[in-house]
C-alpha cells in the first residue's frame, strides 16, 4: 500500500464492479434499512424509486468493500516486489455523498476512486490527509454514487 | 398507528432512539462482508492499529444508525428515499458489545422546490455508547410526504 509521499492528485484506481441482485439487496435491507421499497418488489415500483432498490448504506458499503480489496491487492503487490507496505489509518469520515440515481435489483456498478486533495496534518507529523472522490457509475454510463472520504496516510519514513 | 408526515418534524430536538446492543459477532460478519480490514477483524492486529482494540467499520455503525432510525420512526414516517448525506464524522471506535443510543435532532425542515408535495427534513444524527460518548456525527436530508399527500409516499 502507498504511502503520502507516492500519491497525487488525479490519481485514479478502477476498483471493480458489484451486481446488486434482488437478493442481496433484501438481504440488506433486512438487517438495516427495513423499509419497504427496500424490500419489495411491488412497493419499489410503486415509489420514487421505480423499482426495488437498493438502500443507500448498501451501496456505501459496497463500494468499501471494493476498496478494501483494491488497497489489499496493491499491498500484496507491493510486498511480493519487496517494498514496505504502509498501514494506512482509519477515517475520520466524508462528506457530499450523493445518492444521485437509484441502484435496481440487476444494476452493476462500477466503483473508482480520484484523489482530489492532500495536505499533511497539523496535529499528527507523521500523517498525511488524502482525500478521494469514489464514484460508482451503472452499466449504462451513468453516475449513481458519489462521495468524498478522507483517509490518513503515514508518511514515508515516519515510522510504523 | 398515524403516518409521521413533514410537518411532524420541525426543527430542534426529535428524540433519543435504542439502545441497540452490538455484538462482535456482527461486527466480524459486517467486516467481513465489506470492510475486511484487520482492525476490524483481527484482535491483535487490531490491538496495534492506532484503534487500539477491536472496532466495528465505520460503514457498519452507519448502517446501524440506519436501522435506528427507521425502528425509531422512519419506519412510521411518509420517507420517501434520501439524496445523500451531507456530512458523516466518525469520532470514537464502535466496540463489541457497545449499546448504542442515538440522538435526533432535526437542523432544517423545507419543502422541495422541484417536488412541493414533498418536503426535506434534515436530520443530525448522532449515535453514542453506554458512558454518554459519541461515536459518529451524520448530518443527512431525507424526503418526507406532507400531510394530505402522504398517501403518494405509502403508494396507494
Amino acid at each position: 500500500m502507498n504511502f503520502f509521499e507516492d500519491i497525487e492528485v488525479g490519481q485514479r484506481s478502477e476498483l471493480g464492479s458489484f451486481t446488486f441482485t434482488a437478493e442481496t439487496i433484501k438481504k440488506f435491507a433486512v438487517q438495516f434499512d427495513p423499509q419497504r421499497f427496500h424490500l419489495d418488489e411491488e412497493e419499489g415500483r410503486k415509489s420514487l424509486f421505480g423499482g426495488l432498490a437498493a438502500s443507500g448504506w448498501h451501496v456505501g458499503s459496497v463500494c468499501m468493500k471494493l476498496l478494501v480489496a483494491d488497497t489489499q491487492r496493491r499491498a500484496k503487490e507491493a510486498a511480493a516486489r519487496g517494498e514496505t507496505v504502509a498501514a494506512w489509518g482509519p477515517s475520520p469520515g466524508f462528506r457530499e455523498l450523493r445518492w444521485i440515481m437509484p441502484v435496481l435489483a440487476g444494476d452493476t456498478i462500477s466503483f473508482a476512486s480520484e484523489v482530489v486533495e492532500m495536505r499533511t496534518s497539523d496535529s499528527r507529523p507523521q500523517w498525511g490527509i488524502v482525500q478521494a472522490r469514489n464514484t460508482g457509475t451503472n452499466q449504462q454510463g451513468e453516475l449513481v454514487f458519489s462521495v468524498l472520504a478522507t483517509a490518513f496516510v503515514p508518511r514515508r519514513g515516519a515510522g510504523p | 398507528m398515524t403516518t409521521l408526515t413533514f410537518e411532524d418534524f420541525p426543527p430542534g430536538r426529535f428524540g433519543t432512539f435504542g439502545p441497540r446492543h452490538v455484538t462482535r459477532e456482527e461486527i466480524l460478519a459486517f467486516a467481513a462482508e465489506f470492510d475486511p480490514q484487520p482492525m476490524h477483524l483481527d484482535e491483535e492486529a487490531a490491538k496495534k492499529s492506532l484503534l487500539k482494540g477491536l472496532s466495528g467499520s465505520g460503514w457498519h455503525l452507519c448502517s446501524i444508525m440506519m436501522r435506528m432510525m427507521v425502528d425509531g420512526f422512519m419506519g412510521r414516517a411518509a420517507s420517501l428515499g434520501s439524496p445523500g448525506v451531507n456530512e458523516v464524522r466518525w469520532l470514537a471506535p464502535l466496540r463489541p458489545g457497545d449499546d448504542l443510543l442515538l440522538d435526533v435532532e432535526v437542523m432544517e425542515a423545507r419543502i422541495s422546490r422541484s417536488r412541493p408535495e414533498t418536503g426535506i427534513v434534515t436530520f443530525k444524527t448522532t449515535a453514542r455508547n453506554a458512558t454518554g460518548q459519541a461515536l459518529c456525527e451524520m448530518v443527512s436530508p431525507i424526503m418526507v410526504g406532507r400531510r394530505g399527500d402522504a398517501g403518494a409516499g405509502q403508494g396507494g
